[in-house]
């Protein structure tokens, strides 16, 4: 029977993965992928900790963690769009520099 | 192995199978309906006024050479049709077709006609059907053709954008049936008021079915919806370079989301099993007809109206259809926070 | 102990799909396995009790937000990252900065495993869990009422954001351009 600490291992699992995927990759998207792993590893925290107290809140903050999450990919992925039809290239390290 | 489980994965078998013959039954149909209201004939040389054409027609697509252009995306390209096919039956397993039954007395206890019995089923439908469009998007893009492309992205951001007018349809219904799961919005619509009208939820929500009904056209990339797979447009849209099986699994699909959308249709607004003159044991028999009028007007609606151009039909999804569902939500809550229904 | 099982099983899959998103060059099979992944979290909300959780998640996670990544990638044709060096050699491979972000990783989850473990936690799943619906709404309505309104505020403004940041710049004309041959 998965006890609370399982599924907290687990969530802490996915969010280094996450974690990695931003620290390692260098690809816009990917890094903006990675993010999203690690709110998803949080999500999971939330519902873990919400079932185990038989309350309702774990789920309700999903609800809004899930809405932030949606405005912040849009928003995003419309600077990705943005910056990639400047410099014709998905490499964070080629915007080091501040001129635009 | 208890007889009910015995009985469930024979149901489960029963509803894998029905489905499949039900697109075969429904290509055989939409050809002699068209041809009807077109006045011609129709298929009628395979064999007894042309009921053998399906079969006709699944060995044909069984014997072609399955082609994968050179350039395309073999993992993607084998997986979009799969994707598609899957989430057409998986939608069905949520939705009942029948009362609670015993089979005869062969069943210690009543087993529900529903391969799955959640509690947000409707929520579930809605899920599923989000999930086909990645079948679509994925074609579009794995052919690497730019007809393919163009009408993979215009048919997935249809479809996203009637998803939305389909989910309000569905609040409507929901706020009155004060439950997510189908088997108890069927189960609102049982009886009649003053003894002759039954209590169909079409009769309480009108404005909600059609936009259901419209939203559902348009969710199948079915006409007057099918710009995105117009033969004079796009050759064939997403699914221009794919032959033989992959073909038929993108056929096999869209027969299928028709059925689901008919069935969840009869469901949500005409009351489902319930019917008169007929015990609740044999409410399937109503089930089919209503599902099957549904059908017969989906054919309709294809073989008679024009289609939209792709800018008319964004621009209806979005400023007319949504506007409409969510006055129509907020006149239902109103209503029931009035009426207390 | 079929739930036991399945936690095992869906556990597995989120882990190997997630670290299979970060390992792919290209960015299509990223967002297609990120979708699994959610997939497989999804199976574990309902598990914990929380089949609206589960249903939202695919709905609004792997039927929308997923579909917006997979069309910004499919519009940008997005490369995959930029020199040959890269496209040679496997990203999570390569050298210098690459090793040290991978050491930063896995001394992140030594943490995190060993602060979760420390302790056991005196939270175990004996008590039923709130599954309906109808409650996750009337206190959503109720006692979040403020932050459900503030949330629509903000997914207004990133739509308009969104729009905003994405249009193309109108095309300046040429102020020196002759006219009729002047």
């Amino acid at each position: 029977m998965p006890t609370l600490n399982d599924y907290l291992v687990l969530s802490a699992i996915l969010f280094a993965i996450g974690a990695a995927g931003v620290f390692l990759r260098r690809n816009l998207i990917t890094i903006l992928l990675s993010i999203e792993i690690m709110l998803n590893a949080v999500n999971l925290t939330f519902v873990a900790f919400g079932r185990s107290m038989g309350s309702v809140d774990g789920q309700i903050i999903v609800f809004f963690v899930m809405t932030v999450a949606a405005a912040e990919a849009a928003v995003g992925l419309a600077i990705v769009i943005g910056l990639f039809r400047h410099r014709e290239s998905l490499n964070p390290d080629s915007f080091t520099s501040l001129k635009w | 192995m208890t007889p009910l489980l015995i009985a469930q994965l024979v149901l489960t078998l029963f509803v894998f199978v029905a489905l499949l013959s039900s697109a075969a039954v429904m290509v055989y149909v939409e050809r002699k309906v068209a041809a009807l209201l077109q006045q011609r004939f129709g298929p009628y040389l395979v064999g007894p006024s042309g009921l053998l054409q399906p079969f006709a027609d699944v060995i044909k697509l069984m014997f072609k050479e399955e082609l994968r252009p050179g350039a395309a995306d073999a993992i993607l390209f084998a997986l979009a049709p799969m994707i598609s096919a899957t989430a057409a039956f998986a939608a069905f397993a949520v939705v009942p077709f029948g009362a609670s039954t015993t089979f005869f007395g062969l069943l210690s206890e009543p087993m529900r006609l529903q391969v799955a019995d959640v509690n947000v089923a409707v929520l579930v439908i809605f899920a599923i059907a989000s999930m086909s469009v990645y079948g679509i998007v994925l074609a579009g893009w794995s052919s690497n053709s730019k007809y393919s492309l163009l009408g993979g992205l215009r048919s997935s951001a249809q479809m996203i954008s009637y998803e939305l007018s389909y989910g309000m349809a569905l609040a409507g219904v929901i706020l009155i049936g004060n439950s997510l799961s189908l088997t108890d919005l069927v189960n609102h619509q049982a009886g009649t008021w003053f003894g002759f009208i039954p209590r169909w939820s079409v009769f309480v929500q009108p404005v909600g079915f059609l936009i259901f009904m419209t939203a559902g056209i348009a969710e199948t990339n079915r006409a007057p919806f099918d710009f995105p797979e117009a033969e004079q447009e796009l050759v064939a849209g997403y699914h221009t370079e794919y032959s033989s099986m992959s073909f038929a699994m993108f056929f096999l699909a869209e027969y299928i989301n028709m059925v689901t959308v008919s069935a969840v249709a009869t469901d949500l607004f005409l009351g489902g099993w319930h019917g008169p003159f007929l015990p609740e044991s044999l409410g399937w028999i109503w089930f089919l007809a209503k599902m099957g009028a549904l059908l017969f007007f989906y054919v309709w609606m294809r073989w008679t109206l024009p289609r939209y151009r792709y800018d008319q039909l964004m621009s209806f999804g979005w400023k007319v259809l949504l506007p409409l569902s969510v006055i129509n939500l907020l006149v239902t809550a109103a209503g029931v926070l009035y009426f207390g229904v | 102990m079929g739930s036991d099982a399945l936690f095992y099983v869906f556990g597995a899959f989120a882990i190997a799909a997630s670290l299979l998103v970060i390992a792919q060059r290209n960015p299509i099979y990223s967002v297609l396995l990120l979708i699994a992944s959610f997939g497989a979290l999804s199976g574990l909300y309902v598990l914990l009790d929380a089949p609206f959780v589960a249903v939202i998640q695919i709905i609004v996670y792997a039927g929308a937000i997923m579909v917006l990544f997979l069309f910004v990638v499919m519009l940008l044709n997005a490369p995959r990252e930029d020199t040959q060096h890269d496209e040679r050699v496997l990203p999570l491979l390569r050298e210098g900065p690459t090793r040290f972000g991978g050491a930063l990783a896995i001394a992140l989850v030594v943490e995190l495993l060993w602060a979760l473990t420390r302790r056991p936690q005196a939270g175990s799943f004996a008590g039923a869990g709130v599954s309906s619906v109808s409650a996750i709404g009337r206190s959503l309505f109720t006692d979040y009422g403020f932050a459900f309104e503030a949330t629509s505020v903000l997914i207004l403004v990133a739509m308009v954001g969104a729009v905003v940041l994405a249009r193309r710049d109108p095309v300046i004309r040429n102020r020196t351009a002759t006219r009729g041959g002047r």
